[in-house]
């Protein structure tokens, strides 16, 4: 089971330990950094390390890593999974996760750790129930608080906390009730240099923001629910249902949640909403890049920028951009194109020279392009919700469904 | 406001600030100054000075007071164990509390407050908590006892606590029983024997799968682990399992999913319903891919886990390899791992889609990355023979790229390549002998050399190019020098009428200037094989080597299912078996259940219990004993003389040192050492006492047979002979190869047998060629206890594999020669140990008179101390003492012409009893 957690920055301070079972010294994370002194870059760290008496399992986050120790023979992916989990509350609790908001709210965090894990074994995970028991800050109430005396610590018991539906405080009040649902889907690619499809992948997830009064029982059906055959379930969803009659039948959880997520893979034909026309030659110093939309259903594709780290040969780069701006950072060597919206009777265009250091030998290998874009009202699976009903209470609530698709990994070879 | 300002310190000193607002009247400044406390330790600094201070906050109605306390106690309460003391009367009056919440915090922070003096006060409170109305503070309870027996294990089971736990495996809430769950499993990992605590049994498990549908996520991870430990009794119990867990495949916490593909894993194993198994891994395969959409580190473990189920069922992922496609900004980690399953899922019918990207690889600047993609490249060569030709063209393309790192790693491929398909590809090796100059790897120049030697007929310049090597040939590495020197030797035998002067300068080079034995033994027995005999040097140099096989570093089968059970752990990230890494790991061991009807059950049991069978399975040992390498050793240095070792697998059989040390060093005039020359040292050793002083000698037995050693029988038999202990063993190779490197160890053992030298094995043997070899032993190795005590696990290794098995050492061995006990010295000692310290024997059918019972235990290191006739019965009181100090008494009542001798056996260490006893019977009927 989990023993420690240490929370390190990227420059090498232990700025935050708990333990839930005896005091690990922290010099055990000389460990870690042993292993940080042979990587090349932050995100290369490996996820497990061990250690003569200890594991350290680690997870890089908004520039931090979370590193727990364990004795005994575990699973990994639970504590991963944990950890992943504890960034997330942060995240709730206090809007972002760094350095700088850990130190300023210390002691609450301390209190979340404790109870979200006690002797290792996690113990309420559940946004919903830890905010019961400590009230996420906020200045009116430590306004209130410092004047009337009173703590931002729930003396009662979570009344979710042990009913059946753990995810779901009860007693949830709304002056207005409203239900919204963002179909956000992810299009992961590699795209070669002949603009053929090595790879593409839908990664989907239905993100939801629910305020409703009371108990409601939701019903959401689509469709086309047989796209959906790979999918990953909030525990709040009835299987069976879903099994039986492809309609996702839950209990909401109050609040902004993940309600499923699902994955098209690669074995069907996936679109891809942007395509290149590119030309790169080092020798001869020269770049040219067009950017058009594919497979779009006549949306506009917006936030579109590129990224293309140059070897490290290249000194700089004089370009010339259609619409938008680039930057050329000359110590990462990365190349940054900021394209916005596409207008389609004129694609966007960059072009120019590359110039190599001196004495730089050959350019061993063309770069990977690296783009980014977000296309509104649109889920590029085709998927699309047909009805949502709610049941068990007797107000009518405000229901929207929003579709976005973005790009995950989406890759050009050159 | 932030927490920012619980760190601001004035001049005065923190310390003393924080001492007088703790002891502040006001409620408000006593809060703001335990907070300052806790944000003091959240950064690990030493405020356990306050620790009298702080406690004195405990006893208040404010909550979030309380629990900063309970905070602050947990962490300090073991460097301050008097002081906490203080504290144990508000937990006891806190556990009454009717807030269920203040009662659950109370048991919980007790629990973790490890001073012994107040686990004593606890076990009330969690007496009353474990049975609590509230379901809240019984789960809270479960985990406590878990805390509680890693303190002190014994008070936990005096006190009757994991009945308590096992009841709550039952109760009406699933949040209490997956705690209990969990709780229990965890006693279960701590626990010294390793025997599983809670007997899962049918409606156990049915209890268990009931609440897995209803808890939470973390609860399904603790209950899906311990039904992984279940065995189902027929297969359609695992059927009904399999489909009640199904659907967690379809959670959104990828450890919930993993810990579900690791039970399927394993039932399906005792599944023969094909129908079915077809449909689980249809269903197997969408939450694995699932898997690897996640964040990098969960991709990771996945990764690692997907590596076994590949190579235990390919048939899963069959289709999905495009997933396991490289992206560039994959973590490093990352990228191996897809590397490495796409290998292993390379086949005929995805092949170019592969090599298209793993060419692309190829290019990337990750050099580590770019190395192992080339590599991959070579795999899928050997693996896939139709596309063989478009890997050699893909691989030429890379070298014509000149990088250097890329094409030394094409030019190690290439070399299997032509291993694999001799005769084919030969028409390349121009365009390698370009790039000679740029290698500066051993390997890559090992490689180089060992072609140019293989084809030395159809390069015209072979003698240039070897020669140009040669001039550095005493800083190459060990590697590169003996390959040199078999290539030229192959070139001298394909070419003898203008090599003769370049084979002399290495023979000399390699016999006389270096001082590497293995170099110089090389040379030797070319030398000696040119001048004796050409002919017979062709046919040893110039030999049909075996192929090599086709999927390198795959696990052992036996290896395999064990990781299999332990998908989703630790074991599974680092392919080995939680003995090999975990400490205080009791030999508990899991195995996938057997296939088929009936003697499932009574063979599962039997795999999983606790204590190991005398002969340890086949890879039991691995990693405790030797802790080598666990990939197979590709069988490439079969044929010593001609062999080029694969990678670093050298002439004769490498590292493991031993071998060729005694006959090396004489030189050319000395003749080789007879075959049996390390029996005949033994002799030398033997000669001076062991067969005069007629100690006992068992006969030999079957230790090995040639079955499980891969073609080696070894029989044996130990000695003791002039104080020393000797393992006299016959090695026989009834294999169709010969054998050699032959080494061995032991694992640790109850006397710490270790042997006192190398193993001297005449090498090379040559098949159904047997031989003696006698090993002397000392006993001052690493101690374990074994069971029996006598057990001795031992490992030989030889070019082929290495090989395990377990013997009996004979007690007697252990008998040392300072055994006689001064008769008084006797008498008290025999008075000083306790009487259940005796154990009785009896003897049956000897015919000896008591004189020569005295003799022959006196020629074993039996001495007799005194003897006496007591209602006509001969009484003889014997002393002997073990190798470890262990002193033993001995009594044994002879009946006047009776055949049934009573032996009383006393000692310290009443394990040693059947040990000795066995001895008695050995010598006295030898």
């Amino acid at each position: 089971m989990i023993h420690s957690l240490f929370i390190i920055n990227v420059s090498g301070d232990v700025f935050m330990e708990k333990h839930w079972k005896s005091v690990i010294s922290r010099s055990v994370c000389d460990y870690f950094f042993e292993e940080q002194k042979k990587i090349s870059s932050p995100v290369d760290m490996p996820p497990v390390v061990a250690t003569p008496h200890h594991y350290l399992i680690t997870i890089f986050r908004n520039n931090l890593y979370f590193v727990a120790t364990t004795t005994t023979e575990v699973a990994p992916l639970f504590v991963l999974e944990f950890l992943h989990r504890v960034v997330d509350i942060f995240e709730d609790y206090f809007g972002e996760c760094n350095e700088t908001i850990i130190k300023e709210h210390y002691v609450i965090i301390y209190e979340l750790l404790d109870e979200m894990l006690d002797n290792g074994f996690p113990l309420a995970t559940e946004s919903n129930i830890l905010k019961e028991l400590i009230k996420p800050p906020n200045i009116l109430r430590t306004i209130a608080n410092t004047v009337t005396g009173k703590t931002n610590v729930s003396c009662t018991l979570p009344s979710g906390q042990l009913s059946n539906i753990p995810w779901r405080r009860s007693g949830v009040k709304y002056a207005n009730n409203e239900a919204y649902f963002d179909v956000i889907e992810e299009v992961d690619a590699i795209i070669d240099k002949n603009g053929s499809t090595v790879f593409a992948e839908i990664q989907g997830y239905i993100d939801c923001c629910i305020k409703l009064s009371g108990m409601p029982d939701l019903t959401m059906t689509f469709v086309n629910p047989r796209l959906l055959d790979d999918l990953s379930l909030h525990p709040c969803i009835r299987f069976k249902r879903w099994e039986n009659e492809k309609v996702l039948s839950f209990i909401p959880p109050d609040g902004n949640f993940r309600l499923i997520s699902y994955h098209i893979s690669s074995q069907s034909i996936v679109a891809i909403p942007i395509y290149l026309k590119h030309y790169i030659s080092f020798r001869e110093g020269k770049l040219d890049i067009t950017v058009g939309p594919k497979q779009t259903m006549g949306r506009q594709v917006e936030e579109v920028s590129l990224e293309i780290p140059m070897p490290k040969s290249v000194a700089n780069c004089n370009l010339t951009a259609s619409q938008g701006r680039y930057t050329f950072d000359p110590v990462s060597k990365v190349l940054h194109w900021d394209v916005r919206k596409i207008d389609i009777t004129k694609l966007p265009n960059i072009k120019g020279s590359i110039s190599l250091g001196a004495g730089a030998g050959p350019v061993e290998a063309n770069p990977t392009v690296t783009v980014h874009f977000v296309i509104n009202q649109m889920a590029v699976s085709g998927l699309k919700v047909s009805r949502l009903d709610m049941y068990g209470e007797k107000y009518r609530p405000f229901k929207g469904v929003k579709y976005i698709t973005k790009a995950g990994k989406y890759q050009f070879r050159l | 406001m932030t927490d920012a300002k619980y760190f601001t310190t004035t001049k005065k000193g923190e310390i003393f600030e924080l001492k007088s607002e703790l002891n502040s009247d006001k409620k408000e400044k006593k809060r703001e100054a335990v907070k300052k406390v806790i944000a003091s330790m959240t950064v690990g600094k030493d405020v356990s000075a306050l620790f009298p201070d702080v406690v004195n906050c405990m006893q208040t109605d404010n909550l979030e007071l309380k629990k900063l306390v309970y905070l602050y106690l947990m962490n300090y309460a073991k460097s301050q164990p008097d002081m906490a003391i203080m504290a144990v009367n508000t937990f006891v009056k806190d556990c009454e509390d009717p807030n269920p919440l203040i009662r659950a915090l109370a048991v919980r922070t007790m629990g973790c407050i490890r001073v012994d003096k107040i686990t004593e006060y606890l076990c009330e409170p969690l007496r009353k908590c474990l049975k609590d109305e509230d379901p809240y503070v019984r789960k809270t309870a479960a985990v406590c006892v878990a805390k509680l027996y890693d303190i002190n294990a014994q008070l936990v089971e005096d006190q009757g606590f994991l009945e308590q736990l096992k009841d709550l495996l039952s109760d009406s809430n699933p949040m209490v029983v997956a705690n209990a769950v969990a709780a229990l499993s965890e006693i279960n990992d701590s626990s010294p024997s390793g025997v599983p605590l809670v007997e899962m049994n049918a409606p156990t498990i049915n209890k268990l799968l009931t609440a897995l549908n209803e808890c939470t996520e973390w609860g399904q991870i603790f209950i899906l682990d311990s039904l992984s430990n279940y065995n189902p009794k027929d297969e359609r119990e695992a059927q009904s399992i399999c489909e009640r867990i199904t659907p967690r495949l379809a959670h959104a916490n990828a450890a919930v999913v993993l810990s579900a593909v690791k039970v399927l894993m394993k039932y399906m194993e005792m599944i023969n319903d094909t129908e079915f198994v077809t449909v689980l891994t249809r269903k197997l395969a969408p939450p694995l891919v699932t898997l690897l959409s996640s964040e990098p580190e969960v991709q990771y473990v996945a990764l690692r886990n997907i590596n076994l189920i590949v190579q235990k069922r390919p048939d899963i992922l069959k289709h999905e390899m495009k997933v396991f496609f490289v992206k560039y900004n994959d973590p490093i980690y990352v990228k191996l791992e897809k590397l490495d399953i796409m290998i292993r899922l390379a086949s005929q019918a995805n092949i170019a889609q592969v090599l298209s990207e793993l060419k692309e690889y190829a290019t990337e600047v990750d050099v580590d990355f770019v190395r192992k993609a080339v590599r991959a490249i070579g795999r899928c060569a050997i693996k896939v023979e139709q596309s063989a030709e478009r890997c050699v063209a893909t691989l030429l393309d890379l070298i014509q790229t000149k990088v250097n790192y890329v094409v030394q790693e094409a030019i190690v491929v290439i070399k299997d390549i032509f291993r694999k398909y001799p005769n084919k590809y030969e028409s390349i090796i121009s365009t390698l002998c370009e790039n000679l100059d740029t290698l500066d790897e051993p390997e890559a120049r090992a490689s180089m050399i060992w072609i140019i030697g293989e084809y030395a007929e159809r390069i015209d310049n072979a003698d240039e190019l070897l020669e140009s090597f040669l001039e550095g040939f005493a800083d190459e590495n060990s590697q590169v020098q003996l390959q040199l020197l078999t290539a030229i030797v192959k070139l001298f035998l394909k070419r003898p009428a203008d090599t003769q002067e370049l084979v002399q300068q290495v023979l000399s080079l390699a016999t006389q200037d270096s001082d590497n034995p293995d170099l110089r033994d090389r040379g030797y027995i070319y030398w000696r094989l040119l001048s004796t005999d050409p002919a017979a040097a062709k046919e040893v140099v110039l030999a049909e080597k075996p192929l090599i096989s086709e999927e390198t570093d795959l696990l052992e089968p036996t290896l395999l299912d064990e990781l299999i059970c332990h998908i989703a752990s630790l074991a599974s990230v680092y392919h080995k078996p939680p003995s090999a890494f975990v400490e205080g790991r009791a030999g508990l061991r899991k195995a996938l259940p057997a296939r088929g009807e009936g003697g499932v059950a009574s063979s599962s049991v039997e795999t999983t219990s606790a204590h190991p069978s005398v002969i340890p399975s086949h890879d039991t040992l691995i990693g405790d004993l030797l802790s080598m390498d666990l990939n197979p050793v590709v069988q490439t240095a079969a044929q010593p003389a001609s062999g080029f070792g694969g990678g670093h697998v050298d002439l004769l059989g490498g590292g493991l040192d031993a071998l060729l040390d005694v006959g090396g060093g004489g030189g050319m005039s000395q003749a080789a050492p007879p075959p049996g020359g390390g029996g005949l040292l033994g002799d030398i050793f033997g000669l001076g006492g062991g067969d005069q002083s007629g100690a006992t000698v068992m006969p030999k037995v079957l230790w090995l047979p040639a079955v499980k050693g891969k073609g080696l029988e070894i029989s044996g038999t130990f000695s003791r002979r002039n104080g020393q202990i000797y393992m006299d063993m016959t090695f026989t190779n009834r294999a169709m190869q010969t054998m050699s490197g032959f080494a061995v160890q032991f694992n640790k053992n109850s006397f710490g047998l270790l042997p006192a030298q190398p193993l001297q094995v005449p090498a090379p043997l040559t098949p159904n060629q047997s031989c003696e070899a006698s090993l002397p032993l000392n006993t001052t190795g690493p101690v374990q206890k074994m069971d029996p005590l006598n057990n001795l696990q031992v490992a030989v290794k030889n070019n082929v594999d290495v090989l395990y098995y377990a013997c009996l050492v004979p007690m007697h061995v252990y008998f040392v020669e300072d055994g006689q006990m001064d008769k008084r010295v006797f008498l008290q000692t025999w008075k000083d140990i306790p009487t259940q310290n005796e154990v009785q024997y009896t003897l049956t059918n000897m015919s000896h008179s008591s004189d020569s019972v005295v003799q022959k235990m006196q020629q074993n290191n039996v001495f007799t101390i005194a003897k006496r006739n007591v209602e006509g019965q001969d009484m003889l009181y014997q002393s002997l003492k073990l190798t470890n100090g262990v002193w033993v008494l001995v009594e044994i009542k002879i009946p006047p012409g009776g055949s049934v001798y009573t032996l009383s056996i006393k000692s310290v260490t009443v394990d040693v009893a059947a040990g000795v006893y066995q001895a008695y019977e050995n010598i006295l009927r030898s």
